[in-house]
């Protein structure tokens, strides 16, 4: 510990630390458009200079590490000043379109230029008119509001390994884009999302689904049907004011009724049902000796990565469709002869914390017939949306459950939502499958926690097996290539596309730091304590769906319905 | 990809990312231009994304991303050319034209490159084409000498 003075009061620092850290420690707020938890500082912006006494000039402290008895001023006018002046020279090459933004109210440059006092436009200057890329089903550049503040480069390179986006050309005409400046579409992006989480401004954002999702629910002819994923009841509450992790679930399923939705399911059903389906899947490749280690096929981002970067891996991956996807096939199939409804009079959305949903719904795999089997997904973002353009007030109703015969699952399913958590639930379910009776034990504590990459070796059912749990892409980089260079005490491998996994998925509200993403872990691991099922076998609408309609997990009916296969990928990397 | 790539790549054949720059040059000597297949192949060989590599590339005004035109048209931005009016010029070949500097257009006659000074102040605005200088131009006689070219052309299009 080492004592410093901000402000003229003594604080606590720790050695090694920046200054930026000691301080949003003790609370003293310092503005940066920059700086990304956990990275190295890029000190792009300027925004969190201070003065230290002493040292000429004014000092990035997201990059200065602290120093015994050093004497700061965060907020000397001298700082402040330059600090406004900076948000005028990025403004002056703004679009003045704040009320028609998507990011009107949650924009950290809007914040900024309020919270400095800007008035009036100081810098007269041209401004950049590029071309919007909407060509991606999941997000939408607009270069003319990027700040270049690059943290959405850094995100893709840094913590996803992906690389789709970089700086493009120099000084003034700069832009943040794909190689060849072409459509996100056809380059390297997974469309995990994560850039618009980070972005400051609106210029990157998900391509909305709201319209096509009101206009069916206005169509008096169509069955609108809608499917929440396991991560969204303990996020949506953060954009009405709630604490991280409150869990709003019967209040967001009396919401999606007040806004017109016929049915409410719950994707942790299907995700109950993949667990069934992968479980066997496993087990099955490790007694027929089929291509090991296995990987989760659950998150599209994901999915992408390995037919892109790594096509050597395909096989690996489980034929599993997503929970989303198989929740889409159950509803147009089993749910439309249940309900005695044609498929094509269905609408089928999906709530989701992802980005990369958008895509994975547009797959050709994903396809019954004509029709997708999800119609329109919407991020956890764009319900709140919908939610206020309703005029809903969450605290004011009253929870609901969701409907028969997909709304009840087990907490297993509702894992999905945190890195590890699939892996928790299958190998509870292979345990089952293999022995007959339940794990001693249903919680794996070596599998939960924030950390990139978690390992453990279990016996199941008599055979010592390796499982791992990887979440943010880079660091599935890593594990494919240990893997690739000879290491095989691994059996099954879980991947999330976003560290931490869904809680902290590209759909995500914005707001959300390292605090807010473990408060929405807990939250689930909570639900999962409390839980009365928590194996998906145990689910008995499950154990009902394989009686009634699939018959067998991996029979003909699920091999139909509930399993795919990927292809290698040409994009240019 | 070209033989002449390859032979190139061999060359760097232990190379690391800070070599990124002279094989852009040497492969851009080669080929005239750095295609797509280009990026991509030195992006595997050094192991660096495409959106790296055309990063770096467009931070620098001598990489160009598509074949030379038939016409090779250099402007020349220099201070001297500058006083005299090169914007103009540069204008009046963008509209005529209707590319971008760096770009050529769709028929493959025309490409259009922004140097800065090539050394003929002299003759202010300079532009070159083909390597053979056009000195004093204004936006009327760029216009000119640009009809002038797409006849000859046409006509010996005619007569084969």
């Amino acid at each position: 510990m080492i004592q410093i003075e901000v402000n003229n009061r003594p604080i606590q620092a720790n050695e090694g630390e920046t200054l930026l850290t000691a301080l949003k420690r003790e609370g003293i707020k310092v503005p940066t458009l920059c700086h990304l938890e956990g990275l190295f500082p890029s000190g792009a912006c300027r925004m969190c200079v201070v003065e230290i006494e002493g040292v000429p000039g004014l000092v990035p402290s997201c990059a200065y590490p602290v120093r015994e008895g050093m004497k700061i001023r965060t907020h000397s006018p001298k700082a402040v000043r330059s600090r406004k002046t900076i948000i005028e020279l990025l403004l002056a090459n703004h679009p003045d379109d704040c009320l028609y933004c998507v990011r009107n109210g949650e924009c950290d440059l809007q914040d900024l230029a309020q919270e400095l006092g800007v008035r009036q436009r100081r810098f007269q200057g041209a401004r950049s008119s590029h071309k919007m890329d909407i060509s991606s089903p999941a997000i939408e550049r607009d270069p003319d509001k990027c700040i270049l503040c690059g943290k959405c480069v850094r995100v893709c390179e840094e913590v996803q390994g992906v690389s789709a986006i970089d700086f493009i050309g120099r000084g003034s005409r700069t832009v943040v884009g794909p190689a060849f400046d072409e459509g996100m579409n056809v380059s390297s992006c997974v469309n995990c999302g994560q850039c618009v989480v980070v972005c400051p401004t609106g210029a990157l954002r998900e391509q909305s689904g709201l319209k096509r999702v009101i206009s069916a629910i206005q169509n008096p002819k169509k069955l609108v049907v809608v499917q929440h994923a396991p991560a969204v009841s303990v996020t949506l509450g953060e954009e009405f004011g709630l604490k991280p992790g409150a869990d709003v679930m019967g209040i967001m399923a009396a919401a999606f009724r007040r806004l017109g939705f016929d049915r409410v399911f719950d994707t942790s059903f299907s995700a109950d049902v993949t667990i069934m389906e992968e479980a066997a899947e496993f087990i099955r490749r490790v007694q027929t000796g089929g291509r090991l280690p296995m990987f989760t096929s659950c998150s599209p981002g994901w999915i992408k990565f390995v037919e892109q970067f790594y096509p050597e891996f395909r096989e690996n991956l489980s034929t599993c469709k997503s929970p989303q996807q198989m929740m889409g096939a159950l509803i147009k199939s089993a749910f439309a002869e249940r309900e005695g409804v044609p498929p094509e009079d269905i609408f089928s959305v999906s709530v989701m914390p992802c980005t990369a949903k958008k895509f994975e719904c547009e797959r050709p795999e994903m396809t019954g017939g004509d029709a997708p089997d999800v119609d329109a997904v919407l991020t956890t973002r764009e319900l709140s949306r919908v939610i206020r353009m309703r005029g809903l007030d969450l605290k004011a109703l009253e929870p609901e459950p969701n409907d028969s015969p997909f709304g009840e699952r087990s907490s297993a399913g509702k894992l999905f939502g945190v890195s590890g958590g699939v892996m928790e639930a299958a190998i509870r379910t292979a345990h089952f499958m293999l022995t007959g009776k339940e794990l001693d034990r249903p919680k794996i504590q070596e599998l939960r926690g924030l950390d990139g990459i978690k390992q453990v070796h279990l016996e199941v059912g008599g055979i010592r097996m390796g499982f791992a749990v990887v979440s943010g892409l880079g660091n599935a980089r890593r594990i494919l290539e240990e893997v690739k260079a000879g290491r095989n005490d691994l059996h099954f491998i879980e991947v999330m596309t976003c560290p931490g996994g869904c809680i902290a998925g590209g759909g995500q509200p914005l707001s959300a730091n390292l605090a807010a993403v473990r408060a929405r872990m807990k939250a689930l691991y909570e639900i999962d304590e409390t839980s009365r099922v928590r194996t998906s076998h145990g689910n008995p609408s499950i154990v009902r769906l394989y009686g009634e309609f699939l018959g067998e997990p991996l029979g003909e009916k699920s091999h139909r319905l509930l399993h795919t296969r990927y292809h290698a990928r040409d994009v240019l990397q | 990809m070209s033989p002449a790539v390859e032979t190139i790549l061999e060359k760097y054949r232990n190379a690391k990312r800070d070599q990124l720059i002279p094989l852009l040059q040497e492969i851009q000597e080669s080929e005239g231009y750095l295609s797509r297949e280009a990026v991509a192949r030195i992006g595997r060989h050094l192991r660096l994304p495409a959106s790296k590599i055309y990063g770096v590339a467009t931070f620098y005004n001598q990489f160009r991303f598509q074949s030379n035109g038939k016409h090779h048209i250099q402007v020349c931005r220099g201070t001297a050319c500058h006083v005299k009016g090169s914007a103009k010029v540069l204008d009046a070949l963008k509209r005529e034209l209707k590319i971008d500097a760096g770009a050529t257009t769709r028929d493959g006659l025309f490409s259009l490159e922004v140097v800065a000074c090539i050394g003929a102040c002299g003759l202010a605005p300079v532009i070159s084409i083909n390597g053979e200088f056009h000195a004093n131009m204004t936006p009327d006689a760029t216009r000119k000498l640009l009809r002038a070219i797409r006849r000859e052309e046409e006509k010996s299009h005619a007569a084969d």
